[in-house]
């Protein structure tokens, strides 16, 4: 997994509430038992004009420049509610998005963007809304930093808030682990348990 | 200390506290199926990675695989029978258990999980898929994950989890007449949004919860993660006890009274604190249906779309714009009356054989109004075999219902076939989102008395009149 630490970036304002992960792979774009090959799909239904074309509808955002190199989504609150697809993480990632930033997101969703290096930062929703603001006087030039070691967001206007992240997962981020690797280290406690539990909960053993 | 539920299956299942508020869990079970199940399997194989546990592991086909009678390997979805056959092999391989096509198992996996005893309270279950909730019904802890954490659920047993908030949501009174759990948790929703379950556990009580039979309290967990939330999860008592005896995986002799001692400790202590109360009374609850894009776009089926311009928040207005745009309805319109194209019962809201019962009971003695697609889809096999014994698959027929082999079906393409461009669909299913059941297909939540009374009448439809 790459690794991330510092980023600035062009950010592209997707202010609607309640994006699903429907809307950011549909199921027809998942074609095979593949995380590959998603890019092309990601927000097939509001990027392409008929269902199923190529043909870029040319309103939605992300099919306009500079908002095309955008590396940071600006959303909404609950971001990637809805199914538990991580297709769509790997769209997302596919297409160049490294971090998302909205008030919320959708538990499962979270959880999968950390496990494929996109950084999920949780803000205020006045402050989500000001940054979308700031950024399309000038999407080029007011771009968005991020610094993972510090856990803050600077906005164009210099401004800078903290964002929470368990440190695990800032780990993880950042030093690109392998999640199952990190996890059996603790290998004799989880067969400690099992021995145990085996006695306690006989019944769980089929 | 007094004790949620919740807290006594995390701190019974904490292998180890990580020490920033999560801990690594310890996981009963895994369920698995052929869409993101299978990317789970193959993903242990390329790193050559074993399933640590592989008898605890279970895997049913149930979003690829098409739902026509006579169906084989071969389905609509663009490169579907890869993932049928992809799965199969990398389930036999990992010699974990697979309820496959032909097999009369085979099915929705969270009708299926139940069905077979696999969930039972107390167990912590996982599932590449988000509506793992509607098996907290049981009292088991049970929730949605994607596929990396899959494999590693699989290969070591434990998951790593940040401990939720917790949340008790109380439904207390007693329902109306043709007034059902879906009608329940879409009021839910509507009431508190889509995101007021965010970042929380949520155990669903009361007495009119008590009430409720086995299969009602799916539907009800089902819809936690509309709600926003990690998961539901519904104290086990006699009505669960009941449910769970002599299924095929669930514990006998010896061990069903060594279980049943212990899971009589698992309900929520008096006393035992919420970081949030929710309370609502279910005489305010009519038969619910949605409006728009998000299941808390929805009203009791005798209110009106509603007017954006009455809506104060920004973001909550723009969304109700768009959804009205897209659904193609007019602020102001009366909910009864609009006009359906399609009628769904199935997925794994609303499939079990309460279910088809329920809605055969309003369709006997009459038929689907003309030029209304009408499809009946069993959450299982053995669902389907046992409404057959009983004759409702001819109650569904006599109507002019299809009546297909069990599948998620069109509560999202699965199997690659959809309900139609911008087709209206009133749908037994759980999400109303944009594109879900077709392109640009306009879907309305209800449950399934108020699918079968809208599909006998052509629209949308309050299924008390038609009842009484």
């Amino acid at each position: 997994m790459e690794k991330f630490t510092q980023l600035k970036a062009i950010a592209a304002p997707l202010l609607r509430i309640n994006i699903d992960t429907d809307a950011i792979i549909p199921s027809r774009e998942m074609k095979r038992v593949s995380k590959e090959g998603l890019g092309e799909g990601m927000f097939a239904g509001w990027r392409y004009i008929e269902p199923g074309s190529r043909n870029e509808n040319p309103e939605f955002i992300l099919n306009q420049d500079p908002y095309r190199q955008a590396k940071i989504l600006l959303s909404g609150s609950n971001f990637g509610c809805g199914s538990s697809r991580e297709h769509a993480v790997w769209a997302l990632a596919e297409w160049g998005i490294k971090a998302i930033i909205t008030p919320s997101f959708g538990a499962i969703f979270y959880g999968n963007c950390v496990r494929n290096g996109i950084l999920p930062i949780v803000l205020p929703d006045e402050r989500v809304k000001q940054l979308a603001v700031l950024v399309e006087i000038d999407p080029n030039n007011h771009q968005i930093e991020i610094d993972l070691e510090q856990c803050t967001v600077t906005g164009p206007d210099k401004k800078t808030d903290e964002f929470d992240i368990a440190p695990a997962d800032r780990e993880m981020l950042m030093e690109g682990l392998d999640a199952i690797a990190v996890t059996m280290k603790r290998d004799d406690e989880i067969l400690a348990f099992q021995a145990r539990d085996r006695i306690k909960r006989p019944w769980i053993y089929l | 200390m007094a004790q949620t539920i919740i807290e006594k299956l995390w701190n019974e299942h904490s292998v180890a506290d990580l020490g920033d508020g999560s801990h690594l869990i310890y996981i009963d079970r895994v369920f698995f199926h052929e869409r993101t199940g299978s990317i789970a399997l193959k993903g242990l194989e390329a790193t050559g990675r074993k399933v640590r546990n592989p008898e605890q592991v279970f895997g049913c086909m149930d979003h690829i695989v098409d739902t026509i009678p006579g169906r084989t390997d071969e389905t609509m979805v663009p490169g579907g029978s890869a993932f049928i056959t992809e799965t199969r092999a990398a389930a036999h391989a990992a010699g974990v258990n697979l309820f496959d096509l032909g097999d009369d198992r085979q099915g929705i996996v969270h009708v299926v999980s139940p069905e077979q005893g696999i969930a039972v309270p107390g167990v912590t279950l996982v599932c590449p898929d988000s509506h793992t909730c509607t098996q907290g019904a049981v009292g088991a802890l049970a929730w949605g994950i994607g596929s990396t954490e899959c494999e590693h659920a699989m290969a070591t047993k434990t998951l790593v989890i940040k401990k939720p908030k917790l949340m008790r949501v109380t439904f207390n009174g007693a329902l109306g007449f043709g007034v059902t759990a879906k009608d329940m948790i879409l009021h839910l929703i509507g009431q508190h949004t889509a995101s007021g379950g965010v970042g929380y556990a949520i155990e669903f009580a009361g007495d009119a919860v008590q009430k409720l039979p086995m299969e009602a309290r799916f539907t009800l967990c089902n819809m936690a993660v509309e709600f926003g939330a990690w998961t539901g999860i519904i104290a086990p008592d006699q009505v669960t006890y009941d449910y769970v005896k002599g299924r095929p995986f669930a514990p006998d002799g010896d061990h069903w009274n060594q279980a049943l001692a212990h899971w009589q400790t698992l309900p929520t202590d008096k006393g035992a604190k919420f970081d949030k109360e929710i309370i609502i009374d279910c005489g305010d609850i009519a038969p619910q249906v949605t409006w728009g894009n998000s299941p808390q776009h929805e009203s009791g089926i005798d209110g009106f779309v509603p007017d954006p311009a009455n809506e104060e928040d920004a973001n909550r207005k723009k969304s109700i714009e768009r959804a009205l745009e897209y659904m193609d309805l007019k602020p102001g319109t009366p909910l009864e009356g609009i006009p359906i194209d399609s009628a769904f019962i199935g997925s794994c809201t609303n499939s079990r054989i309460s279910d088809l019962r329920a809605a055969a009971a309003v369709l006997k003695g009459h038929k689907v109004a003309e030029g209304v697609n009408a499809i009946c889809v069993p959450g299982s096999g053995l669902v389907k075999k046992a409404a057959e014994a009983e004759g409702l698959d001819k109650i569904f027929l006599e109507a002019g219902f299809e009546w297909r082999e069990p599948g998620c079906s069109m509560c999202f393409f699965a199997g690659g076939e959809n309900l139609g461009l911008e087709k209206r669909a009133v749908s037994s299913t759980n999400r109303n989102f944009e594109n879900r059941q077709g392109p640009r297909t306009r879907t309305h939540l209800a449950s399934p008395t108020t699918v079968a009374a809208s599909a006998i009448k052509g629209h949308l439809t309050d299924v008390r009149k038609l009842s009484q």
